[in-house]
């Protein structure tokens, strides 16, 4: 760097810019951030989010015990089914499932619920769910969590929307809420039982 | 008689007075105006005083409860004990910017008051700057963070802090550091006057450079605190996790560490001018922009502070004014700066130019890997994480032959240098750092960590070769040795400590990587073989403490059947925050720590089995011990003669500056 800054300027125009230089990348990244801090605003940024490579996948193969009170399920199974399907993952040492359970006993109605139930032992996580209802059609205990892995879940709950063929169409690694059923999921229900 | 009416106020103030020092001085400086002039350095007390005023009353209403605060509610309670009530102030994003500003007015005092052998437009400029970045942080306190928002109706109690900040080293962590990173305003401000001035000698370098080192040693220190911190405090058996924010406070380090050298080419041999001046704008911008963007919630981090992006489109347009104020009239006013002549490559100067080199670069690495994830993100709708393979992968290469010149460098002589001279005084040291690195080759597994240990112990003998090769120890008799020791500047003591630090901390980190651990879950009476040693939990208990109840497990720790310690780590559940956290059980010889932590309790009531972590962790305490060391070299080398009395004076040439009678 002594060379090209202390020696004598072979080049006056040369030098200039090269002076610019720092100007100009603390630019570029200002301009970044800029356009970082509007996507946030406007929510179409999120540094937090987690993107989910299982979209538009099969899903993985795997087969679940039966959780009482529901019958276990496999991947298989999913690949049959001729409606769509919500794989939903909870536990019941998980607080967001429970505050989660009234919103799935609701769309129960809509759309077929299988549940997972992740890293929970089968007479806890039956407890929970004669406590706060069953929104689910088959229920399989993933004790280990080895099917959790392999969907890819960072938590519990998590929703995948699976289609017939067994392609998982649509996640979301946050609690179904009122507000997502009504701009995310019921469109797309809508949708793909109209085509 | 301190409200936060009061506080307020006196903010509010501040930000006038800070107002009045940007622009003040700068037009007694263009018009030469020395009663303008003189204005400067009591402005900068006046703001001072009046931030002074704003911080206690923030402190009083804290330690009174005042829960008609927004900030006490939200970050303290009646319950909480009096020492983490005062320095909850700044534990929370309002409270920690006014500690910020308040640290800034202290830079602006402390030039005012030290700077007395500045040329008086010099001064006057440094103290506008500061009083430019001042007014504009004062103003985003009171728009956008004003700590002393009230609520009403009060509440009767506060909600309390988060129980992991509940920690003595956390509660001096953050004024350490924002010393460490506002302190390097005052180089900053110092390198955007001389652009002003259009002049940087090596007067210029002198007087830079103890401010710079002096913010140095605190980054240090508190980069170091943070890292011990999250080693006791959060239990992972960690030091570094490479987050943003760990990453925030490394970026500046390494600049400033480049600084801290440059200025010394400049001070010396009036080369690496516009060098010095980019690096001192850049360390600080770093440092803006670090504290700062952490805060606007763009970088992903698990230091969570309120993150609100419209407080982060304020502080975006602040650091564009700030750093591309500085950059663009770097582009303008750099070109026109006299070059210095040039010099040989083997020469004292050209050892601190590939310690720029390589400095430099472990910064843009860390730089990359922090930024890449975002920028993933914006422009290609891709989220990835970096971590630990990234950096590792990157910064060892780039930091090993940095250590192998910075054993070479301080025994070069300045201008031209022989390398083979040093290499004959340095034939011990190059024997036993090849017998260490054989050493660590058969004791370390790995190539890189075994390279480091050879690499940390070559830093430490050459900088111990340095002093006794100075003081020619064993060459004459030990009266004479003495003699010349005393001779000495001390800076060359500060330079073989500080150096010898860097060695101790990496010697530490090297051998950190051969730590063990073991993650088991086991009943009371069982017992563990860990590294040597057998660890045997002996009971669980339950206690209940002031706002929390524990889980005190009993490990007893021996070795061939000789007790070494008796552990005992904790769990603490929070009932008022819904939090547990874990209490770590270190102990140390100094050599070794030997860390256990409490997890879960699983199987039934009847019999209980536990979840136990236990870690084996070489040399981990020089990891910190290094850092301090260097710290201490630094404040040594700032006891210099040269800087404590020498009053640098500017060539002859410099008559067209004018200075203040």
């Amino acid at each position: 760097m002594n060379d090209t800054h202390d020696a004598p300027p072979s080049s006056p125009l040369r030098r200039r810019l090269l002076m610019g230089v720092p100007l100009a990348g603390a630019a570029i990244v200002g301009v970044g951030f800029a356009r970082m801090l509007s996507g946030m605003q406007k929510g179409s940024f999120d540094p937090h989010k987690i993107n989910t490579p299982v979209i538009n996948r099969p899903v993985p193969d795997f087969t679940l015990a039966a959780q009482p009170p529901g019958t276990g399920f496999s991947a298989q199974d999913l690949r049959t089914m001729t409606k769509p399907v919500l794989v939903n993952f909870f536990a019941s040492w998980c607080i967001p499932c429970l505050a989660e359970m009234p919103v799935l006993m609701t769309i129960k109605k809509d759309i077929e619920l299988w549940g997972i139930a992740y890293k929970d032992r089968p007479e806890n996580a039956e407890g929970f769910l004669r406590h706060s209802g069953n929104p689910y059609t088959r229920i399989g205990s993933d004790r280990e969590g080895r099917t959790g892995i392999d969907w890819g879940i960072s938590g519990v709950p998590e929703s995948f929307l699976v289609t017939p063929g067994g392609i998982i169409r649509w996640h979301t690694a946050t609690p179904l809420a009122p507000d997502i059923l009504q701009t995310t999921l019921l469109p797309l229900l809508a949708k793909l039982n109209s085509p | 008689m301190l409200s936060p009416e009061l506080g307020h106020y006196a903010l509010a103030l501040a930000c006038v007075l800070a107002f009045a020092q940007a622009v003040v001085p700068l037009i007694g400086a263009s018009t030469r105006d020395i009663r303008l002039l003189t204005l400067a350095p009591a402005l900068a007390l006046g703001q001072l005083l009046a931030l002074l005023v704003s911080f206690l009353c923030l402190i009083n209403a804290a330690v009174t409860d005042d829960f008609s605060v927004q900030n006490i509610v939200a970050n303290s309670a009646v319950s909480k004990p009096l020492l983490y009530k005062i320095t909850g102030v700044w534990g929370n994003h309002e409270g920690s910017v006014l500690l910020w500003i308040l640290i800034l007015g202290i830079c602006g005092a402390a030039v005012a008051a030290f700077g007395r052998n500045l040329p008086g437009i010099l001064r006057a400029r440094v103290i506008a700057v500061l009083g430019i970045i001042a007014a504009g942080f004062e103003l985003f306190c009171l728009t956008t963070s004003n700590p002393f928002a009230r609520v009403w109706p009060a509440p009767m109690d506060g909600q309390g802090m988060n129980p992991l900040l509940q920690d003595p080293g956390l509660a001096f962590h953050p004024p350490i550091l924002y010393t460490g990173y506002v302190g390097f305003a005052v180089p900053f401000a110092f390198a955007i006057a001389a652009l002003i001035e259009g002049r940087v000698d090596a007067a210029w370098g002198r007087w830079v450079r103890p401010w710079a080192v002096a913010a140095w040693c605190f980054l240090t220190c508190g980069i170091a605190l943070g890292s011990w911190w999250s080693y006791y405090v959060l239990g992972w058996g960690g030091y570094w996790f490479w987050d943003p924010v760990e990453n925030a406070s490394l970026i500046p380090w390494l600049t400033g560490t480049a600084l801290i050298h440059s200025a010394t080419v400049v001070e010396k041999r009036e080369s690496l001018k516009i060098w010095t001046v980019l690096l001192a704008i850049a360390t600080f911008s770093f440092s803006l922009s670090g504290t700062f963007l952490v805060r606007s919630g763009i970088l992903n981090s698990v230091h969570a502070f309120a993150n609100d992006p419209a407080r982060g489109i304020f502080i975006l347009a602040l650091l564009a004014l700030v750093i591309g104020g500085s950059l663009a009239l770097f582009a303008c006013r750099a070109p026109a700066l006299t070059s210095g002549g040039f010099f040989a490559p083997v020469s004292r100067e050209g050892a601190l130019v590939l310690n720029n080199i390589f400095l430099c670069s472990i910064c843009a690495v860390v730089v990359t890997g922090t930024m890449y994830p975002p920028f993933m993100s914006l422009l290609f709708d891709r989220t990835i994480s970096v971590g630990k393979p990234f950096f590792d992968a990157t910064t060892i290469p780039l930091a090993l032959p940095l250590f192998m010149f910075m054993g070479i460098g301080p025994m070069l002589p300045w201008k031209r240098a022989q390398l083979w001279p040093v290499i004959q005084r340095l034939w011990i040291t190059l024997i036993l750092t090849g017998l260490a690195f054989a050493i660590s080759l058969w004791g370390v597994a790995g190539v890189f960590p075994a390279l480091s240990c050879g690499a940390a112990v070559w830093v430490i003998l050459t900088s111990i070769t340095d002093v006794t090769e100075r003081i020619r120890l064993f060459r004459m008799p030990l009266s004479g040795s003495l003699q010349r020791a005393r001779g000495l500047p001390r800076s060359v003591f500060g330079t073989a400590l500080a150096h010898a630090g860097v060695g101790i901390s990496v010697l530490g980190l090297a051998v950190m990587s051969q730590a063990q651990h073991k993650i088991t879950e086991i009943t009371p009476g069982t017992t563990q073989h860990l590294a040597g040693y057998d660890w045997t939990l002996e009971k669980v208990e339950q206690a209940p403490g002031p706002n929390y109840t524990a889980m005190t497990a009993t490990v007893k720790v021996s070795r061939n059947g000789h007790l070494v310690a008796m552990m005992h780590p904790s769990r603490r559940s929070f009932n008022a925050q819904h939090q547990t956290t874990t209490e770590v059980s270190i102990h140390t010889n100094l050599l070794a720590d030997l860390y256990c932590v409490l997890g879960d309790q699983h199987g039934t009531d009847a019999n209980p089995t536990y979840v136990l972590r236990l870690h084996y962790n070489p040399l981990a305490p020089w990891m910190w011990l290094g850092a301090l060391i260097m710290a201490v070299g630094g404040i040594l080398s700032l006891s210099d003669r040269r800087i404590r009395v020498g009053a640098p004076r500017r060539a002859q040439s410099a008559a067209r500056t004018v200075t203040s009678p």
